[in-house]
């Protein structure tokens, strides 16, 4: 009954982009409240098997009957013992960057990639780990209560005969350092979208405080820098689509979590078209002290106390103006994962333009090469209602192939 | 069945309830509590780690009572449900207690009687989750056949898509073609490519398709029943059709809005876009300045919403007017260019390159059209501007069908104070209603682009055609057990029914009620109003009900 489907995911647990934010517009549900019911059913689906920390190396064949090969990187810990215990990170020495949280705090080289992820178990970072990159250590084996750890664990590679393939390989999020005038890397008090959402989080570095990076202190006068890196003809051309809405999102969190919080939003178009989406912009004026300012600003400086000053032009007076804030987020773009030309390759498709996975507006969710189908970032700047619906659309397209196939 | 031993599980759900509530001391206070035999709190009761400790617990405490106190039974119940019955526990022996949407969200600054209010909560649920029952799924056999209303391009892709799955389709059309509003479009953005191409593409596909069964000039009458078991009325004219569906997906579209007393519109001089789109296939197209505005009659205290498909659609007449007359002069008086992502921001980009000049006005200071020029106030040049023209086109946002409404009452869905249908939950079932099967997609549920509706129509198709392919749902079993001998055969329950599901039978004992399984949403209304007491609601009975209400009042009846 229904269709037996293999899940590949490269990093050690599935959830994705969603995972790392704290809610979701524009009912500003919490985004892993919704997330994980949907991470629990994928893991226990009769019909699902899960392939984590596993990448796609080769496709051959054609609609109807590819053979993919999936290179299934070791864990180094043993799924089925491991009871996520967290013994053995109490004891890993190695501190290195945690990816999840973006980097905005440390952790150990035996590590869960985040608390609610899926499958629930520990992993070893194969370029952190002392023993794999030393050959000494092994304190998390000498402690592990279930012997789960498994130095002795290769890569393997799965070979799979599948019908049809989805791609959903989602985005990467634009580095602003390379905007040098808004001074992201040497100012501490200026952070990306992501970096804020995992501060603002509940299971994020600061417990859900927004603290001001350069001294603790809550930060109460928000400035949002929309269009980092987007609508710039010497990063990206496109609107990244979502960003408006993110960033009036975030401002009511700051809001919500201390009424003191004033919030600036500095933006070119404000792009709010989707269901609901112009109430809440309205809802952010209103109730969540929000001000929206039409001006892109051409650059950040820092006061004495290491508060960013935005400097923009005020569109009543036409005249260049300085405000200081706590905090600036930069709405970094959302762009194409880095490794998707090789991923492409691989699959034999096309990229558009801007190495987004290429479709046409009529058949939307079709990539170039038959049977195998696209949804979500990866084929454009989406939000989570309609990566959602593409995804249930990318689903019918390839319940539509192998149907075909069936009847052939 | 044995003594109840009830497990209470406490959830944090990071700081939504833990950064208010005091959770350990829930959890305490929970094994106070009679029958109460384990408690915990978790981070994240719904997490992978939390299901696995629940099971653990109904394995090793041997629990036969689970009750999670946390966010909301509307997302999470089913899946603390299965749990249950994953660790081998009948799953109607599960509890909810919404600590998070009744306590701490609601009572955030005031947590410590937030705190005590989720202590009550927990105890009314302590109560009734001692005297549950357990109780067996219903299973409902499921027609293969899909009803789709509406045949533009959302109904169209739909119905072709699950008929090469090998379902059977019924395509209804209000109007006398299929096509729906790109009848009326004369090129597509951002393609150019001609509307009619498409149409014509996608209904000679339909054609040949022998899955698909075509009625234009035809509206839905009526509609009962429910998932797999949909009995539908068609009118043709004068005749009636009859068939049953197993489904039903709403693609009924939107409608552009006609400005009447907007802005001098007259159809002549000053037209709306759907119209200038005629005079461009028409090759009538004459003006040599023309001053399009944009949000006309949306973004206002009446309709507050962005149409999203009026930047795009004026951009690409912009560009159709420079190509048809180079030297048109061409004015768009915008609030917001509202051109997300890759293509329409690059199309923006175009419109510019070819002269196209963008004005941007506020919605205080509104363009005002006179006789020959169009007044507006310029807000970045801070001056007056007037511009002559000899066409003004009025960007009018799509509009809910006028009779959304009355096809909502049919269905039994809702719809939003903007007239659109209204999906079961925002991002996890986009395209879905609440009630089972039945779907939306395209312009019936917002504005769309063309791709918008054609992936909608995909996801409208894939969630319909699961209950086809699996051939049966289950339901419920929470619903009115009749005592035959009580009944009276009164009929109130019948008339007090809002789902038709559950009516008055002659039997050997006299007049007497019985329950359409299937149908029954478990709302309770029989229950409530039977003056015998003769029903009694299954999973929610008196004797679980007063238990809850004693609890409350800390009295023993």
């Amino acid at each position: 009954m229904g269709i037996r489907v293999h899940l590949a995911e490269k990093k050690p647990s599935i959830g994705g982009r969603m995972a790392q934010l704290d809610k979701t517009f524009p009912t500003n549900d919490c985004s892993i409240c919704i997330l994980a019911p949907k991470l629990a059913d994928c893991f226990r689906h009769p019909n699902i098997t899960l392939y984590t920390l596993s990448e796609v190396k080769d496709v051959t064949g054609q609609k109807g009957g590819f053979t993919v090969k999936l290179r299934k990187y070791a864990r180094f810990v043993n799924d089925d013992e491991c009871i996520n215990c967290g013994e053995c990170n109490a004891k890993c020495p190695v501190k290195v960057p945690d990816e999840f949280d973006m980097g905005l705090r440390k952790r150990e080289a035996i590590y869960l990639y985040y608390l609610q992820g899926v499958p629930p178990v520990m992993a070893i970072d194969r370029n952190h780990c002392l023993y794999l990159t030393k050959g000494i250590c092994k304190i998390c084996e000498k402690f592990c209560p279930k012997d789960a750890i498994d130095f002795e664990q290769k890569d393997l590679d799965v070979v799979l005969h599948v019908g049809a393939i989805i791609v959903a390989t989602g985005f990467n999020s634009f580095d602003p350092s390379s905007i040098t005038q808004y001074g992201y890397k040497r100012y501490r008090n200026v952070i990306t979208s992501l970096e804020y959402e995992r501060l603002i989080c509940a299971s994020g570095p600061t417990g859900g405080h927004l603290e001001k990076p350069s001294d603790g202190k809550p930060a109460e006068r928000i400035a949002f820098i929309q269009c980092v890196g987007s609508r710039d003809i010497r990063n990206n051309r496109y609107c990244s689509s979502v960003c408006c809405m993110h960033a009036t999102k975030e401002a009511m969190l700051a809001h919500e979590h201390n009424p003191n919080v004033k919030s600036y939003i500095f933006y070119m178009d404000l792009r709010a078209a989707g269901k609901d989406f112009q109430k809440y912009i309205k809802r952010g004026e209103q109730e969540y002290n929000i001000s929206y300012i039409r001006s892109r600003v051409p650059k950040i400086t820092v006061d004495q106390n290491e508060n960013p000053v935005i400097w923009y032009e005020d569109p009543e007076s036409s005249k260049t103006e300085k405000m200081t804030v706590d905090l600036a987020v930069l709405a970094t773009s959302l762009m194409p994962r880095s490794d998707v030309k090789e991923l492409a390759k691989v699959l034999g498709v096309e990229l558009d333009e801007y190495n987004f996975f290429k479709t046409d507006p009529l058949n939307p969710l079709d990539t170039t090469r038959p049977g195998i189908f696209v949804c979500g970032c990866c084929r454009g700047p989406t939000d989570i209602p309609e990566s959602v619906a593409q995804a249930s659309g990318a689903a019918e397209r390839a319940a539509e192939a192998l149907h075909e196939v069936m009847m052939a | 069945m044995n003594e109840a031993r009830v497990g209470v599980f406490v959830c944090h759900c990071g700081t939504n309830i833990g950064g208010f509530l005091d959770v350990p001391s829930l959890a305490k206070y929970s094994l106070t509590l009679p029958y109460v035999i384990f408690s915990q709190e978790n981070q994240y009761t719904c997490s992978e780690t939390g299901l696995t400790e629940i099971k653990d617990a109904i394995v090793e405490k041997k629990l036969n009572r689970v009750i999670v106190a946390a966010c909301t039974p509307r997302t999470h119940e089913p899946l603390f449900r299965s749990a249950c019955k994953d660790a081998g526990l009948n799953p109607y022996l599960f509890q909810f207690v919404n600590i998070r949407d009744q306590c701490s969200w609601v009572h955030m600054h005031d947590p410590e009687a937030a705190t005590e209010k989720a202590k009550a909560l927990i105890r009314m649920g302590v109560a009734r989750a001692v005297l549950l029952e357990p109780l067996e799924e219903l299973k409902i056999e499921v027609t293969p056949n899909a009803l789709v209303i509406g045949g533009g391009i959302a109904g169209m892709t739909c119905a072709l898509s699950l008929a090469n799955r090998g379902f059977e389709v019924k395509l209804v059309e209000k109007k006398d073609r299929l096509g729906g509003t790109l009848n009326n479009l004369y090129k597509l953005y951002p393609t150019h490519d001609e509307a009619s191409r498409l149409v014509q593409t996608r209904i000679k596909e339909i054609e040949k398709n022998p899955k698909i069964e075509i009625l234009t000039s035809s509206e839905v009458k009526e509609v009962e029943g429910f998932v797999g078991n949909y009995n539908v009325v068609i009118s043709q004219g004068e005749n009636n059709r009859f068939f049953k569906a197993g489904v039903i997906i709403v693609a009924t579209g939107a409608e552009a809005l006609r400005p009447v007393g907007m802005y001098g519109y007259d159809g002549e001089k000053v037209v709306t876009q759907l119209e200038l789109e005629r005079i461009l296939r028409e090759r009538r197209f004459k003006a040599n300045s023309v001053v399009m505005i944009q949000c006309v009659g949306s973004r206002n205290e009446k309709r507050a919403y962005c149409s999203k498909v009026c930047c795009p659609t004026a951009l690409k007449n912009a560009l159709l007017i420079k190509e048809a007359n180079p030297e048109a002069q061409v004015f768009m008086l915008y609030r917001d260019m509202v051109t997300p992502g890759t293509e329409f921001e690059d199309y923006y980009g175009k419109a510019r390159e070819t002269g196209v000049v963008f004005i941007k006005y506020c919605p205080e200071r509104p363009p005002v059209v006179e006789n020959s020029s169009v007044k507006v106030y310029d807000e970045l040049l801070d001056e007056e501007l007037s511009l002559p023209y000899n066409l003004v086109v009025l960007s009018t946002p799509m509009v809910a069908q006028a009779d959304s409404g009355d096809l909502a009452q049919k269905l039994k869905v809702p719809i939003d104070e903007d007239g659109f249908f209204l999906e079961a939950h925002v991002k996890l079932r986009p395209v879905d209603f609440a009630t089972d099967g039945i779907y939306v997609c395209g312009c019936a549920h917002w504005p769309a682009n063309i791709d918008e509706s054609i992936f909608q129509a995909y996801a409208a198709a894939s969630r319909a055609s699961i209950p086809m392919s699996v051939g049966h749902v289950t339901a419920e079993p929470i619903i009115p057990e009749i005592d035959e001998a009580e009944c009276s055969g009164c009929g109130l329950c019948e008339m007090a029914c809002p789902f038709k599901a559950i009516q008055i039978e002659r039997t050997e004992k006299g007049r007497k009620a019985m329950v359409i399984a299937a149908s029954c949403k478990g709302c309770g209304a029989c229950g409530a109003g039977c003056p015998q007491r003769a029903i009694t609601m299954k999973h929610f009975t008196d004797e679980q009900l007063l238990a809850q209400v004693h609890a409350l009042a800390e009295v023993t009846p």
